[in-house]
């Protein structure tokens, strides 16, 4: 994990750290680390929990299973950054939300596509991206 | 595709609560005094020096002594220590205190606790305050602030949203807002009339941090896009300063100095699956669910309608944030905010809907919105640098796209 040392910034670790403060969450990240983008989905109900959560928000079931999705979508919006508000990141970079074929969205990264050429509605699909030898991230490329 | 269609359709803005059985704060609690600052970029003092002296001027302003005050309210994302700021005050036996949770949005819910308290009996006379050094110090739009912020109060959803960079109000902003514009189709070009009414606002409010400094709508749309679509001039401005009111209830207020003005509806609300302004996985991600159920709850309370409201005062973190609630109060259509605000003539002081009359948070000054509760109570008083004549209603919100709060002010 990556720490910032410039002596004129506080030392911020790498905010990747926050994906993994809830247990909740531990499944869906031990997944992308292997290169795999699984939902929890309610046992009872069927509801998708995004983000994963200890509970379902519509029955109150404690159930939920992992399932595999699909990694294809499309792009409901996205943003830009011109400048980077956090040394972890080189700005020009984009933020893209992405809906999924199942239906949740997942806020990412577009890989491969210039902020500019960015549109609401592009098909994407997942990639995913090592970032240390047990944490990945998932982004997104055109779809093939 | 059916499990799709019933994500995308699942219930939404379909669970408005039949009222309360007896309402006991709406006409029988009325706000009494305010206070304020000066709002600075620098303030060059602590915090608690600038809560101590809103306070002050709130309790003056009610004629009231300090030892008078017996409840505190404040947001818990106020960095001012409540221990330490009870013995600045010198308040003795202090009997009740509270602190509302949701940053911004929790700005009028700290009216609508202390006005609970009150009517209660929990506590007699109640201060509700908000103090920052928000251009100085501890900065919210800044990524490494946030960050900070999250170490003492970690929030699931940024742990998913981190890791991309994801990581500033403005940008989560910006991103419902190209939704919500795409979906409506709406125009950069057609954008900034709001921004251009408030700094005029500004130029009569001598508090307002861009007083002596107006705007022309070529200057907004010259200005740089910090996130697109929102451009400098569509953002609120970082501010150092402290805000206070006095609760107390309607009958304490007749005997008081000033005009009561009377707290007519209180309310708050967080629907399903909401988070802090990034609530994108309910079905629609272009639009303020919170505000169109506090706004429902408001008007059913006080028995007024959007035609009712003489003037308005609609949180501005950014102007869509206050634009798009325009729309879930039912003071236009869906996507006719921006023809709503067109030219300006509409949101003027003398318009159909004078709106964030002070400056706003965009012109006057960022102090969390309790500063729009003091500029309604101006207005209410009769008092406003940009008076509305006859004022008798007023709305006030708190922050949009995140479990917020309102309330309906009358004389």
């Amino acid at each position: 994990m990556t720490t910032q040392a410039d002596s004129e910034a506080p030392v911020i670790p790498h905010p990747a750290l926050w994906a993994v403060l809830y247990r909740s969450s531990t499944p869906f990240w031990e997944a992308v680390g292997r290169h795999e983008l699984t939902l929890q989905r309610c046992s009872d109900c069927k509801t998708w929990r995004m983000p994963p959560r200890p509970m379902c928000p519509r029955c109150q079931s404690a159930e939920s299973e992992w399932v595999p999705v699909s990694g294809r979508g499309t792009i409901h919006s996205w943003v830009t950054y011109p400048e980077s508000p956090h040394p972890a990141f080189e700005a020009p970079y984009a933020v893209i939300l992405v809906e999924l074929d199942e239906g949740p969205r997942l806020v990412s990264n577009p890989v491969g596509i210039a902020p500019d050429e960015l549109e609401i509605g592009m098909p994407v699909e997942v990639v995913f991206e090592d970032v240390s030898d047990d944490f990945a991230l998932y982004k997104f490329q055109r779809a093939g | 595709m059916q499990m799709l269609e019933e994500y995308r359709t699942k219930s939404y803005r379909q669970h408005l609560r039949p009222p309360v059985e007896e309402n006991l704060i709406r006409d029988k609690t009325a706000i009494v005094g305010i206070g304020q600052t000066e709002y600075s970029r620098d303030s060059g003092r602590d915090e608690l020096d600038l809560a101590c002296e809103a306070i002050k001027k709130a309790v003056a302003d009610a004629g009231l002594k300090m030892s008078d005050i017996d409840g505190l309210e404040a947001l818990t994302l106020d960095r001012v220590s409540m221990p330490t700021l009870i013995g600045s005050l010198g308040i003795e036996n202090l009997r009740f205190t509270s602190e509302v949770s949701f940053g911004g949005g929790g700005a009028c819910a700290l009216v609508m606790h202390a006005a609970a308290a009150v009517a209660s009996g929990a506590a007699d006379y109640v201060v509700c305050y908000r103090a920052l050094n928000e251009a100085s110090g501890h900065r919210y739009g800044r990524g490494d602030g946030y960050a900070e912020y999250l170490k003492a109060a970690p929030t699931l959803h940024y742990g998913y949203y981190f890791p991309y960079g994801f990581l500033t109000p403005l940008s989560w902003a910006a991103m419902y807002t190209k939704r919500w514009m795409h979906e409506y189709g709406i125009k950069l070009e057609d954008t900034g009339w709001y921004s251009v009414v408030l700094r005029e606002y500004a130029q009569n409010n001598p508090e307002a941090i861009f007083y002596g400094k107006p705007l022309t709508i070529e200057e907004f749309h010259e200005s740089p896009m910090i996130s697109a679509p929102l451009r400098l001039f569509d953002c609120c401005v970082d501010t150092d300063g402290a805000a206070a009111v006095v609760v107390t209830t309607a009958d304490r207020a007749k005997d008081m100095p000033h005009t009561p003005v009377y707290i007519a509806a209180a309310a708050q609300s967080s629907p399903i699956e909401t988070e802090i302004q990034t609530s994108y996985n309910r079905p629609v991600v272009a639009g303020l669910p919170e505000t169109w159920y506090v706004g429902q709850e408001l008007y059913r309370q006080s028995g007024l309608g959007p035609a009712d409201i003489d003037v308005a005062q609609l949180y501005d973190p950014f102007s869509y944030g206050a634009m798009i609630q325009l729309e879930e109060l039912g003071f236009c259509g869906p996507g006719e905010c921006v023809d709503f605000c067109q030219g300006g003539d509409r949101i003027r002081v003398d318009g159909e809907l004078p709106l964030n009359t002070s400056g706003g948070l965009l012109s006057e000054a960022y102090i969390h919105g309790v500063n729009l509760i003091t500029e309604a109570v101006r207005q209410l008083r009769g008092t406003a640098h940009n008076q509305v004549t006859d004022a008798e209603t007023a709305i006030v919100t708190a922050g949009p796209g995140l479990p917020t709060s309102g309330l309906i002010l009358r004389k």
